[in-house]
């Protein structure tokens, strides 16, 4: 498997910055970047990692399953993350998490027809003074309301 | 234009930290340079290490990361003369709910946070560090790695740090999702690649951490406050809070007020005060009802005993914590069976599985919310809430068990009413 040149760049460089023989460090960091540009972690993916980290496939499959940003079917193109966590609960999180699924017309985790969008309730993101807080892919959005996401999202349609 | 901040800054901050946050192009190393950048390295570099600690013990400064733990003592407990190499690893997990300061210090002023890692490696020996960044954080991971990269290529890292010939490489590391791995011990089993299950202690981290390498492991606000305590004295940071509670916080202020952000504020700031005039009150003139003063793992207040200093005994001695800085503030229109249940549906969620108090005990105290919250709560579930938390606190392998108990044992107790009306059918809107 190849990657584009700059993820090769990113990879030749993660697996050099730990000590000596201790390459399995860069497991999780290559699984993560590779899955932005695979689209998930698929079997070719995690024997591509075993091999450049050094270590068995059993050993990259077994962090898959335990980290939430990994996943091993595609999500959409535009991956939504609503945050309902207290301080975003507190600000109307969850009647946005609502609205994002009547919108998208799919549930946590789920992904629509076309492929475009999917959407995850998501855990506490670090963006709690500016709640309610939404991430698409790695942009967050701050005080976002439901007219708002529906705005981002109809935005995003167009886009395409 | 002035620089788009996160939030309005308030004229009642003491911004030690935040001072460069303002200034465009801040996360540059030239402002840096500009705005007493590197000073401190440059004076460090002539004090031996045990003065570096000194000057860090008579700072008073503690852990930001949550448990607060002596930042002085802490490095001290590092072998600087083992015949293994030494480690620096930055926690920069952030994933606590309520907290969201550390990305403005990475954001706004990454080069602070460098030097007061390379500081820290003169204290204790140590060439490498480690930044470990949430993996939702990728624009922050960006930043980080373009500012690493400025510093190496002006000679701020690398062989020669800063003229002096001393070497020091840092790296970033990216997480992938996953609270536990802000604990410091399953943040190294992480960094090594394998799933993030917490360590026995002892070994201590300082003594066995990464890859079994002595490892010093602060939060990013921890590290960030190094080099003002180093320029202008462990001292002058102490003297800034309260006795042994040194300096200043970031305190992120969330949920119901006018103005929430993140604010710099002095240990012993008084907490109402930092609600009504720093935070600008509660919105529709509504009382406050409770407020979650460091993170949702620390023990709830509610509004009368929110007339305090904000400081680490202080908290303590009502049986809370100042924890993360993630200061929550709920009004009185809030439902505290919905919060409670919201909040173990997080630990559920986050706990790693490994011992079963934590386990079963989560998904069972989530049932029982989830119960009542649905109607279906029985008077006796009340009592159950509180036998069930009481049973997980101290039993478990890490300090999560404790986090999912505490606060549920403490707004079970103190918001009983809340409760009760669901027993009486009678919702409170949120
Ligand atoms: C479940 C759990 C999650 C934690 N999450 C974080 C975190 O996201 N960031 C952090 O700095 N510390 C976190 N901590 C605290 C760390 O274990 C550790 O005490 C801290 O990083 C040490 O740095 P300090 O002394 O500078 O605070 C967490 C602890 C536990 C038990
Ligand atoms: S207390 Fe919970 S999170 Fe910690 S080791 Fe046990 S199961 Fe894992
Ligand atoms: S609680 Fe939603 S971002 Fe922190």
């Amino acid at each position: 498997m190849t990657f584009s040149p700059q993820l090769e760049e990113i990879f030749a460089k993660m697996l050099q910055q730990y000590p000596e023989g201790r390459t399995r460090s860069a497991v999780v960091p290559m699984l993560i970047y590779a899955q932005d540009e695979v689209g998930s972690v698929n079997r070719e993916l995690i024997e591509e990692v075993a091999r450049r980290c050094k270590v068995t496939p059993l050993q990259v499959d077994e962090v898959v399953g335990y980290y939430s940003m990994l996943h091993r079917k595609p999500m959409g193109k535009y991956h939504v993350q609503v945050c309902t966590n207290i301080s975003c609960l507190l600000v109307g999180g969850e009647e946005l998490y609502e609205s994002a699924k009547k919108k998208l017309g799919i549930g946590h985790k789920q992904v629509t027809a076309d492929g475009q969008f999917s959407l995850e309730e998501v855990e506490c993101m670090g963006a709690c003074s500016w709640a309610p807080a939404v991430e698409i892919n790695y942009d967050f959005h701050h005080f976002v309301t439901p007219e708002k996401l529906n705005q981002l999202i109809d935005s995003l349609k167009r886009a395409q | 234009m002035a620089k788009q901040l996160f939030n309005q800054p308030s004229p009642l901050e003491t911004m030690v930290l935040s001072k460069r946050f303002a200034l465009e192009g801040s996360e540059t190393l030239d402002v840096y340079l500009k705005n007493d950048g590197f000073k401190a390295f440059l004076k460090a570099k002539e004090m031996t290490p045990e003065a570096i600690i000194d000057e860090v013990k008579a700072s008073a400064l503690r852990g930001r990361g949550g448990a607060g733990f002596p930042t002085g003592l802490k490095w001290s407990f590092v072998p600087r003369t083992s015949p293994k190499p030494r480690v620096i690893v930055v926690n920069a997990d952030e994933s606590e709910p309520g907290t969201c300061k550390d990305r403005l210090l990475i954001e706004y002023d990454p080069h602070q946070m460098i030097e007061g890692i390379l500081i820290a490696g003169l204290a204790v020996d140590a060439h490498v560090g480690y930044v470990y960044i949430r993996g939702e954080y990728r624009y922050l991971i960006e930043k980080m790695d373009r500012a690493i990269a400025e510093a190496y290529s002006k000679g701020y890292l690398g062989n020669n740090v800063a003229g002096t010939g001393w070497k020091f490489d840092l790296y970033t590391h990216s997480g992938a999702g996953a609270y536990e791995c802000g604990e410091e011990t399953a943040l190294l089993d992480s960094l090594e690649g394998k799933r993030g299950i917490p360590r026995m202690k002892p070994p201590f981290p300082a003594v066995a951490g990464a890859w079994g390498l002595p490892t010093l492991l602060n939060n990013v606000e921890t590290f960030s406050a190094i080099p003002p305590i180093i320029r202008d004295g462990g001292a002058a940071f102490a003297a800034l809070g309260t006795p042994k509670n040194g300096g200043t916080r970031l305190v992120c202020i969330s949920g119901h007020v006018n103005k929430p952000g993140v604010y710099e504020l002095p240990l012993g700031f008084p907490m109402m005060k930092a609600i009504d005039e720093v935070a600008g009150g509660i919105p529709g003139g509504r009382k406050l009802k409770a407020v979650v003063p460091g993170g949702s793992s620390c023990p709830i207040l509610t509004a009368s005993e929110c007339d305090i200093p904000m400081d680490y005994d202080t908290l303590a001695k009502i049986g809370s914590m100042l924890g993360s800085g993630g200061m929550v503030v709920l009004d009185e229109t809030t439902d505290m069976v919905r919060f409670a249940l919201r909040i173990m549906r997080f630990y559920q969620h986050e706990s790693c599985g490994w011992c079963i108090p934590c386990r079963e005990g989560t998904t069972w105290l989530r049932k029982i919310l989830q119960r009542f919250y649905e109607g279906h709560g029985r008077r006796e579930d009340i009592s159950l809430l509180g036998e069930l938390s009481k049973n997980m606190l101290g039993r478990t392998f890490c300090a999560l068990g404790d986090a999912a108990a505490m606060p549920t044992i403490s707004i079970v107790e103190k918001f009983t009413e809340d409760f009760e009306r669901y027993l009486a059918r009678e919702t409170v809107a949120v």
